[in-house]
């Protein structure tokens, strides 16, 4: 709304999706407002043709449909032209467990990767969205946008200084580092507090945006702590993860221990709420904690054993 | 399609190839991208680039691709080739153009075998509902399509009526009459508040004994002899 209220080329399209929600920015700015029907090609097609009028467009859907059904629309009418289209999903993850894995939106960020032109932000909490919003609009082309569900614990307890491609340090720490993309940041801190517990100074990072992914931050952690854990509620295929070990993987100057906090390539068999889901794939506090010392546990006996 | 193209490029289309980026030109997107020789032709005619970027299409590092490419191609508005795609982009441009109280029309040419994607279906129905009579579809239908004729793949008869049934307003022309075809592009809208579809009767080959309803044309290129045999058939003597 306040973006709307400043910038007359903002749109918004959204495919029959969104209720409760759009209705405001329908009725403040009918010009600017289109429900496209439930027509996810045709609406990303539609988005295409304002963008490339001068519009800057958002598309708007949950889960997976605003980026797979259309996946061809986005290649080739948005990123393929620098079409100023904003593509945003809500129900990031498990948002939508409950729904059935249908609903479960955990290839996006792979996916959308893999785009030519396509940046790719999923913010950590409510501040960091509202901050993305704004960074997205000001960007000229291509972008998607993972969303949560309205109703996230804000994480971040100071003002942030948001940038496409820079993460934000949310913890300090000189033992490990978790990284962590989207909704997975609260379950960071978390389990960071959890470690300090058990002794483990750990940094934070939020990877809120994925694609430029911001590989300093990563080779800096890799050289100033002697563990890596990336968390994501996404597939272990294709996401931050591999994002953070093709970053690694090229660089030689360190000997990080690294390992992967993801959901496995397999369709989630049981619904439920996302906490539940969560803790059912291995990315609840407790048993993340658990294997994070275990690993970085290990990695301090071997380091102890080479320097006897 | 040629006669279709030749007839929109002389004087339909208020476009001006000295400024291709002109914000108040009409809209042309070639759905059909398979078809880009002909659109390339036609912007040369034009003058939106010259005749010697002609030469070389479709060859390694050419300016003009397989496909109907924006990129670096002046007069290209989108760049088409999987099919289904450039209706909706149609509709997004005539419905900014309504929005911003523009006067600019948008042209979308289709194929009759494209016409099995959903993507236009969806965009058939958004149209009349948005009342975008600045928009205007124009259909290559020749009955031929990929691996057979229409009637065999997928009918699509009764077509005509499928359109009036979404809400639009049909004409139907003899594709290679240039007469009915600067008619039924002339006085637009055909209908007001309704976007326009002209189905464009045409054959595949058009001219060319030996080309004229058959597939294979569809593939092939002609051989020198094959070539010479269809240029004297159309009656071009350079």
């Amino acid at each position: 709304m306040k973006l709307a209220e400043r910038d007359s080329r903002v749109f918004l399209v959204v495919g029959d999706l969104g209720f409760g929600v759009t209705e405001p920015f329908a009725q403040r700015f009918p010009e600017r407002y289109l429900n496209a029907g439930v027509a996810e090609q045709n609406m990303t097609g539609i988005a295409a043709g304002l963008a490339l009028s001068g519009k800057i467009v958002f598309t708007y859907s949950i889960a997976n449909f605003p980026i797979l059904r259309c996946l061809e629309q986005i290649r080739n009418d948005v990123c393929y032209h620098h079409a100023n289209v904003k593509v945003v999903a809500v129900g990031g993850g498990f948002a939508y467990g409950a729904l059935g894995a249908t609903h479960h939106a955990t290839e996006d960020l792979a996916i959308m990767r893999a785009l030519p032109e396509m940046s790719v932000v999923a913010p950590g909490d409510p501040e960091e969205a509202a901050a993305a919003t704004e960074a997205v609009a000001a960007h000229d082309g291509p972008c998607y946008l993972r969303l949560g569900r309205a109703g996230e614990q804000k994480v971040h307890d100071r003002p942030i200084h948001f940038q496409l491609g820079k993460a934000i340090q949310v913890r300090q720490g000189g033992d490990v580092t978790l990284i962590s993309t989207g909704g997975m940041l609260q379950t960071a801190v978390e389990t960071a507090d959890a470690l300090s517990h058990k002794g483990l100074q750990v940094r934070v990072l939020s990877m809120h945006t994925l694609k430029p992914l911001d590989a300093g931050a990563v080779l800096t952690a890799a050289c100033e702590t002697s563990a890596i854990f990336t968390l994501e509620e996404h597939s272990i295929i294709g996401g931050l993860g591999s994002a953070v070990a093709e970053t690694l993987a090229e660089s030689a100057d360190h000997e990080v221990v690294f390992k992967r906090f993801a959901l496995p390539s397999a369709f989630a068999c049981k619904p439920g709420s996302q906490e539940y889901l969560r803790t059912h794939f291995g990315l609840g506090v407790e048993s993340l904690s658990d294997a994070i010392y275990a690993a970085s546990h290990a990695r301090r006996l071997f380091a102890a054993g080479a320097s006897l | 399609m040629a006669d279709l193209l030749a007839v929109l490029y002389n004087g339909i289309l208020r476009v001006d190839p000295k400024r291709p980026d002109w914000a108040e030109r009409d809209r042309f997107i070639l759905s059909k991208g398979h078809a880009c020789a002909a659109l390339y032709v036609a912007l040369a005619e034009r003058g939106f680039f010259p005749d010697s970027w002609l030469d070389d299409f479709y060859q390694d590092g050419a300016r003009l691709a397989g496909h109907a490419t924006h990129v670096g191609v002046p007069g290209v508005e989108i760049s088409t080739g999987s099919l289904g795609h450039g209706l909706p982009i149609a509709c997004g441009m005539a419905l900014a153009a309504k929005r911003n109280r523009e006067l600019h029309r948008v042209f979308v040419m289709l194929s009759d075998g494209e016409c099995d994607e959903g993507s236009n279906w969806e965009a058939a129905l958004f149209a009349p509902h948005h009342r975008l009579d600045n928009l205007v579809v124009i259909i290559d239908y020749n009955k031929i399509q990929s691996l057979g004729t229409v009637k065999e793949v997928l009918d699509l008869e009764p077509f005509a009526d499928k359109w009036r049934a979404f809400g639009w307003a049909v004409q139907e022309i003899d594709g290679h009459n240039v007469g009915q075809i600067e008619q039924a592009l002339t006085d637009l809208p055909a209908k007001a508040d309704k976007p326009t579809c002209v189905i464009a009767h045409t054959i595949k080959g058009k001219g060319v004994s030996f080309m004229e309803h058959k597939l294979l044309w569809h593939y092939r290129s002609p051989n020198s002899e094959e070539m010479t045999g269809a240029m004297s058939e159309l009656g071009v003597t350079e």
